[in-house]
């Protein structure tokens, strides 16, 4: 970053509400890049003349959830409108969105950077539909167009921050938090890949100090956390290269292009679109009864940033830990489910966010298909930290216990795992490896330090992986400073 | 014996369930006079015999199934659709080239409930291109002929209802208004229309034009005939999220419907200069006729009357601009195949749409542009709240208001095909109803020195649609300008 100079971010993010049905009508929500074309269908969603739209209940109840966690000014009343633009994935021609009156204001979403804690002021928050989806082929030079109308009609929620971020880290920061709302709220999956949580931030430089924005540019096609984080630096550095050359930023739409790691411009906002936005007369005002907000407002459960903060109060984590930990809301569950079987929570995140993790990634799910119930991590956990087993032998042991579900302390039973600490044994394993390695040794004394941990592994493989490493280490220790002394 | 196609709905009914005559009987009695009188009328854009025999002939098996007690009310009746409604499997062409071909994949809520009612489809009616226009002659299908004088527009847009119901094509038709379409055509071919309160019948099907002022009625012989269309249309339908939730009452109108005491306001706005004189004087009559029969007149005043005009032509446009943009030749409809999507764009709607369309298109999004908003649409939303309170106002001291459906009479055909802003004037004492959202019933009162018809409307109350069908019940029970027929020639 450049130091004469500071970003300046909003963003706008649409999230699709993950409802049973479509915005207006009773079609069923299919993830379009999933399934095959045009399956979720009806005369409503694909702009049938003499159709109407309905409003789903369990889209604005989904929107309130959102809303009322993002600490947002209910409006009582609320309304729909029309923004009007011909393009060929838009069936009716004009999208049913909020303009003048949206469902909510004024929120604002906590934030943890490097830089501490961070508020950032959310503008707006507003019902929609979502477009159909267009495929653009080529085939023997003749180029045309597939319209896939599966996700028009989609509820989409469009979050609106006011431009209170200054870096790509706190963009980064903003979106993972919000999603994590989403997701602990039960109202999207928080799929960047599926375009079910669509980020769009708009990027503009100002030299510091200066009150006023400069123009700024929206950048689409993030499909991933890291592309955020790229798109948004790229276009940090991009601008300010400009400015210090002199020249103007172009306000404009531009593409993250992932192959070219760069974004490209897409549409010059210039000539502005006019979207003739006015009251949908198909639809009532909508309405919001106090009642059903305090109703909505109370089943609210603790939010990430609030367990965020008692994770690390209760159990003495660290921001790193308990931020991994609260991202999801399954693993702060299991991380707790563990806890209270007993294991020390230091212990329980490194075993969650290390091991668990891994296999999660691996296999592609979430930590409750693992089948590992918490009382069984905490059973294993409690091994190591009894030093009944070491960190190695535990790693085998949770393997044995995914694929038998048998628990820690019968499989280290069964197969005689457990660690040997008695002091005689581990000083004849050290004695045995030092002077069966002769010439290491030597190396070692001479100076070769990193040997240590060669000679160390040895100990370990005539241990059959058994040995208390800690108790081997300073035998080893112990043995290799004799032999110095002696020389 | 009257021919089968001189029966009001009420005797249909009455005969169809007695076994007087079957269905089929009744469907080829229409069928034939369609045959014989539609080349001079041109009253329907799509014929359906076959269906509509179909129709008919499983009307007859359930009626003469004597196990069978829950028949449903108008089993076998035949009626004719405005081209604007949807019909499951039958054309809906709106009167518009860019809709020629499209067949809709369902029926609008109106017309399922009286599917359900056991009607016969016989065809679907001729309108102006998208219920846009007052005289039939903007279909894209050619116009309409007023049967009492076939040189004579029909009134629009549901010309074409109105012309089938006058000259004994069918005996009732469905039509839609939105500012005036189905008692200004009622009006001219002397019959009775109705137009329900806004958000009484669902609008699910209706092929929009002005989402806010738009209506599904119908048009037949007489109120009572009307009322039994009514009760069956109206109620709540989750398909439209702007009807109401209401009871809609069960009306089988008598003989003896009693209007004593009823409240009558006379509107002075609506007696204009320009207005034809015959037309004052027979709606006057009405009143006094009303009066008669022991309703209470007085003056009422509804002074924003002259605004209704200039706010109409810019609401119904600026909706129509929008709901008229799905016609794009992506997924039905007229596509013009060319060089890129914008240009596709342009060519399929530039010939898809005709002149009026286009005129209205333009004008409203003209309203809805940035920097114009306020101007036009945000001040004839105002304005509009004026006339609804007017009428609010009005209805604190009478029951219904009674008045002219038209400053004139039929005109000739071509009459104001030039001058789009004259044509707009007919609407005068039309549009203010669809703009407050009230409902309507326009019937004849009588007929000027061509031997053309003269109507007059009674307006009511949000949701007070029974009192209008109980007042003009008791003046067709008291006058006989309801059963006169055109002799078409």
């Amino acid at each position: 970053m450049h130091p004469e100079f500071e970003p300046v971010i909003g963003l706008e993010i649409h999230a699709v509400l993950e409802t049973r049905s479509k915005m207006f009508c009773d079609c069923r929500l299919v993830a379009s890049t999933h399934e095959q074309p045009n399956v979720a269908v009806c005369p409503v969603c694909s702009g049938m003349p003499g159709t109407l739209p309905v409003v789903n209940h369990a889209a604005v109840e989904y929107a309130l959830r959102v809303a009322l966690a993002l600490e947002c000014e209910i409006a009582t009343t609320s309304i729909f409108a029309r923004k009007s633009y011909f393009y060929p994935d838009l069936p009716k021609g004009y999208q049913i969105s909020q303009y003048e009156q949206p469902l909510a204001r004024n929120g604002r979403l906590k934030i943890d950077t490097s830089q501490g804690e961070q508020t950032i002021r959310i503008r707006r928050v507003h019902l929609e539909e979502d477009t159909g989806k267009l495929t653009h082929l080529n085939e023997d030079g003749e180029t045309y167009s597939l319209v896939d109308l599966n996700r028009s009609g989609l509820p989409l929620l469009e979050i609106v921050s006011q431009p209170d971020m200054h870096s790509a880290k706190a963009v980064r920061a903003y979106a993972f938090g919000l999603r994590s709302i989403l997701r602990y709220l039960g109202v999207n999956s928080g799929n960047l890949e599926k375009g079910f949580f669509r980020i769009e931030p708009n990027v503009s430089i100002r030299p510091v100090g200066s009150r006023t924005l400069g123009t700024r540019t929206e950048i689409k096609n993030l499909n991933s956390f890291r592309a955020l984080e790229r798109g948004v630096t790229y276009e940090i550095e991009r601008q300010t290269e400009l400015l210090l050359q002199g020249k103007d930023v172009v306000q404009e739409t531009v593409g993250w292009d992932e192959a070219e790691q760069a974004t490209v411009s897409q549409r010059s906002k210039e000539d502005a679109d006019d979207y003739r936005y006015f009251p949908e007369p198909d639809l009532p005002p909508l309405v919001i009864e106090q009642d059903w907000v305090d109703e909505i407002r109370a089943s609210l459960p603790e939010l990430p940033h609030a367990k965020f903060k008692r994770f690390q109060a209760e159990y003495d984590l660290n921001a790193y830990d308990a931020g991994v930990l609260v991202a999801d809301e399954a693993v702060a569950d299991y991380f707790e489910a563990v806890v209270a079987a007993d294991a020390p929570p230091k212990l329980a995140a490194n075993w969650i966010s290390g091991e668990l993790f891994g296999l999660m990634r691996q296999q592609d799910v979430g930590i409750e298909q693992l089948n590992l119930p918490a009382e069984d991590l905490a059973g294993l956990i409690k091994l190591v930290d009894a030093e009944h087993i070491n960190q190695n032998t535990a790693k085998e042991v949770l393997e044995e216990m995914l694929t038998s579900g048998e628990s820690a302390a019968a499989i280290v039973k069964a197969r005689g795992l457990q660690q040997i600490s008695d002091p005689e044994q581990i000083a004849h394993w050290v004695q045995g490896v030092l002077l069966g390695n002769p010439n290491q040794v030597a190396e070692y004394l001479g100076g070769k330090q990193a040997l240590s941990g060669w000679l160390f592994g040895q100990v370990m493989q005539a241990a059959e992986g058994k040995a208390n490493p800690r108790l081997l280490r300073a035998e080893l220790d112990r043995q290799l400073e004799e032999l110095s002394e002696g020389r | 014996m009257a021919a089968l196609t001189d029966l009001t709905l009420t005797e249909t009914v009455k005969g169809l369930r007695t076994g007087e005559f079957s269905s089929m009987e009744l469907t080829q009695a229409y069928l034939e006079r369609i045959d014989q009188l539609e080349p001079k009328l041109h009253a329907f854009i799509s014929l359906t015999p076959d269906k509509a025999l179909a129709q008919a002939k499983a009307a007859d098996k359930r009626l003469k199934s004597a196990g069978d007690k829950q028949l449903p009310p108008l089993l076998g009746l035949p009626i004719a659709v405005k081209d604007v409604l949807s019909v499951e499997g039958i054309r809906a062409t709106s009167g518009s080239r860019i809709l020629e071909n499209f067949i809709p994949p369902f029926s609008a809520t109106a017309v399922q409930r009286l599917l359900d009612a056991g009607v016969v489809i016989l065809g679907k009616t001729n309108t102006d291109e998208f219920a846009m226009g007052s005289s039939t002659e903007n279909s894209a299908f050619g116009t309409t002929h007023n049967p009492w004088n076939l040189e004579r527009v029909p009134g629009g847009s549901s010309g074409g209802s109105a012309a089938a119901v006058a000259a004994r094509l069918a005996p009732v038709a469905l039509g839609t208004d939105t500012g005036g379409s189905v008692r200004q055509p009622a009006s001219f071919c002397g019959v009775t229309g109705f137009k329900p309160t806004y958000g009484r019948i669902s609008r699910y099907g209706l092929i929009a034009y002005g989402s806010s002022l738009d209506s599904v009625g119908a048009l037949g012989r007489s109120a009572q005939d009307l009322a039994e269309l009514f009760s069956i249309m109206a109620g709540f339908d989750k398909l439209d999220a702007t009807s109401m939730d209401l009871p809609v009452p069960d009306m089988h109108l008598n003989a003896d419907v009693d209007i004593k005491g009823l409240r009558v306001g006379v509107p002075e706005e609506y007696f204009i200069k320009g207005i034809q004189t015959e037309v004052e004087e027979a709606v006057r009559a009405a009143v006094s006729e009303l009066e008669n029969l022991g309703a209470q007149v007085r003056q009422v005043s509804l002074p924003h009357t002259e605004y209704a005009v200039p706010v109409y032509y810019i609401i119904a446009p600026a909706e129509a601009s929008a709901n008229l943009a799905r016609f794009d030749g992506v997924r039905y409809g007229l596509r013009v195949e060319s060089e890129d999507i914008i240009d596709m764009f342009k060519e399929t709607r530039g010939s898809g749409f005709g002149s009026e369309v286009k005129r209205r298109i333009m004008l409203g999004t003209y309203a809805l542009s940035a920097g114009y908003y306020d101007a036009y649409y945000g001040q004839a939303q105002k304005v509009r709240a004026l006339i609804k309170r007017d009428f609010e106002q009005a209805f604190e001291q009478v029951d219904v208001i009674a008045a002219p459906v038209a400053p004139t009479t039929a005109f000739t055909i071509g009459e104001h095909s030039g001058d789009p802003l004259s044509m707009y004037l007919e609407d005068v004492f039309t549009l203010p109803a669809n703009l407050a959202g009230i409902p309507g019933i326009a019937f004849p009162v009588g007929f000027d020195s061509d031997n053309l018809p003269i109507g007059m409307q009674l307006m009511g109350s949000h949701f007070q649609e029974e009192t209008l069908f109980r007042a003009a019940h008791a003046y067709q029970s008291a006058s006989d300008w309801h059963t006169k027929a055109p002799a078409v020639g």
